[in-house]
Order: structure tokens, then sequence, then C-alpha cells
């Protein structure tokens, strides 16, 4: 088996993680992230044993940085307690005034968020999502219909100014 | 796969671009030369494994899977490792240098071809020409002579190893993997440079 050039790689989906490290961490620090996440994976390619789904494998890896740079927000964050983490400006997008459902999504559970835009930012499928999250397709479904009703609900909620 | 209603599309602010990455175990340039498209591929240590022709893209990247194969996966577009390459070749098809002055790799060559480019390179100087029947006798293969066209023909190292010296007996220029107005162009320098170039 051999591996295709890393440039391929590169070319073919670097919109993908891009997006994908938006979503996840914000526009303000999303650039660290995918630029840390191909790094780490320039390094680990030649180690890699198989060629299938190259593309879930550089989004799980971005997924992971992408959870490394907000425990590292936590960890300098002075008050850490969960009231405070919810308005930390580096634990999410910062609120945008045209982008009201990245907005929504940054202040979803944690879980939840990382679910719904691994599968709709990342385009992966339950079993992808769900070995990214280490967890069952089955609870990858389910944070992600959880994810949307309450999208759903707050893109509708009649008390809002809008 | 793609959901029929994707909620996040067209959302979002604009990304920065492709991320920069530092050289790694393969650089390689898409450079337009004086004969043509080239691929020029240089690993880590600086030594050169393909001065290739490469016409179209689907060429450059039949190029760049072999050297995936052959050398590394780790294979990046990056000018700067390529420089040197670049500006011997330059000085070559300019006609200021003698030859392109890299060290080659032959990593990318069957057995036969090294032994093929080898003998080529040893004997067959700036401006001088020879023809496959006279390489195959050298190389101690009498009877091979279409086999070192084979070799030559997919030379991944051309103009550096000057396989466009060799012509074929019967008289013409024959093939090149550049096109024959390449070898054309190459026969011509040499022979309006010969003794001019510093040796």
């Amino acid at each position: 088996m051999s591996l295709p050039p890393f440039q391929h790689l590169v070319d073919e989906h670097w919109r993908d993680v891009a997006r994908l490290a938006q979503g996840l961490v914000g526009p303000v620090h999303a650039e660290d992230v995918a630029q840390q996440a191909w790094t780490q994976a320039l390094a680990a390619y030649p180690r890699l044993t198989h060629r299938r789904n190259l593309r879930s494998w550089l989004l799980t890896i971005t997924h992971r940085c992408a959870m490394d740079h907000h425990r590292g927000a936590r960890r300098s964050t002075p008050h850490d307690d969960p009231s405070t983490l919810a308005e930390a400006p580096s634990t999410g997008p910062p609120p945008e005034p045209d982008d009201d459902l990245w907005r929504r999504v940054a202040v979803l559970p944690p879980r939840q968020r990382d679910a719904v835009v691994l599968r709709f930012v990342g385009d992966l499928d339950h079993r992808a999502v769900a070995a990214a999250l280490g967890t069952t397709p089955g609870m990858s479904r389910r944070l992600v219909s959880d994810a949307l009703a309450t999208l759903r609900l707050d893109l509708t909620d009649p008390k809002d100014p809008r | 796969m793609t959901p029929a209603t994707h909620p996040f599309a067209g959302v979002g602010p604009d990304l920065a671009g492709p991320p920069r990455l530092p050289p790694t175990d393969v650089s390689y340039v898409v450079d337009d030369t004086a004969v043509g498209r080239m691929l020029l591929a240089v690993r880590d240590n600086g030594r050169v494994v393909a001065t290739a022709y490469a016409p179209d893209d689907d060429a450059v990247d039949r190029w760049l899977v072999r050297i995936a194969g052959a050398v590394s996966p780790r294979v990046l577009r990056h000018p700067r490792p390529t420089d040197a390459v670049r500006r011997s070749l330059e000085d070559f098809l300019a006609g200021r240098a003698d030859r392109v002055d890299v060290e080659p790799d032959l990593v990318l060559a069957t057995a036969f071809q090294r032994e093929v480019l080898g003998g080529l390179a040893a004997a067959v100087g700036y401006g001088d020409r020879t023809t496959y029947a006279a390489l195959a006798d050298r190389v101690g293969r009498p009877r091979a002579a279409r086999a070192v066209g084979t070799a030559l023909g997919t030379n991944p190292l051309c103009v550096t190893i000057p396989c466009h010296r060799v012509l074929p007996a019967a008289g013409g220029v024959g093939g090149y993997a550049g096109g024959p107005a390449a070898k054309e162009h190459l026969l011509a320098l040499e022979a309006g440079h010969r003794g001019a170039t510093s040796r």
C-alpha cells in the first residue's frame, strides 16, 4: 500500500479542516487549531496503515486539537467555575451580529456542539463522528438530534427580540 | 456523503487559507522552463530525485504518486528547497553551464535504468552524441538497444542526466519525453555553446 502525496490531502481538504476548526473553536483561534492539526497530521502521516477515509482522519485530528485548545483555555481561565466559562471569550466564537447561528452553536453543551459540527460542518457520518468523540454511533445520533432540537427552539423562539 | 439539507451551508466567516507547513521529506515545484513544463523534486538532504517533463497536471500527479511510493508520502509543494536545482537548470538552459550542477538521486529509476543512465553520464559529454545501440553496447547489453530507448524515455532526471544526447542510428532525433522540439533545442544549444562554457 502506498499513501498519496501529502500535498494532495492539503489541496483537497484544507477548507474542510479550516471550517471544522471554526465551528469548534470560533474564528479567532481556528487558524491556530487548523495549523496545529496539519502539523500533527504531517508528522504522523508515514505511519498511517490505511489510505481509506483520509478526510475523516484529518477531521478527527482537528477535533482533538480543538479539544486540546479548549482544555488549555480552561486552564488559563482564572475562575474555573462553569458559570463564568460559558462567557469566557476563548471557549467559543465571539458573538458576531450577523452570525446568529454560530453564536448559538458555540453555547451548546460541548459534546452536542462537537457532534453537530463534526456531522454537518465536517460532513461526517455518525460512525466517524462517534470515532472522533470516542463514543457510539447511537450516542452521536442522539447528541446531534439534541443539538438540532435546541437550535431549532432557539431560532424559533417567539420571545426572541429579532 | 452530502446531507440533503446542510444547516451550515454558506455560514461562517471567511477561511484564512491553506496551512503553512515547513519543508518535509520531499519538496517540489512545477517550473516552466525554456524546454517545457517540468517537475523539480528535492529530498530533505538536498539531492534531486526528479527533473521530469510534466506537460499537464495529470503528469505532475503521476510523478508525485511515484515519489510518494518510492521516497516518502510526505511530499509538499515548496519553492525554496528547489531554488538550487531551478537555478542550475536555468544556467544550463541559458548556455551558462555545461551541466546541471546538482547531486542526483536515482531512487525513481529501475536497476536497469540506473545502469543505462550511469553509463550515459560517464560516457557522453557536453555537445557529444551517441546512439541507442552504442549505449546498449557500452552497458554490456549489445542486443538491448530498444530496452535502452525505453529506459531513457522514462528518465526521471531529464536534462540533468542528458538522455537528449542519444539518437537513433538511422537518423533523426528520435523520441524524447519532452517532445522532439525540446530535444532539438537542447542539441542545438549544446552545439552552439560547445567549448564556450567553463569546464
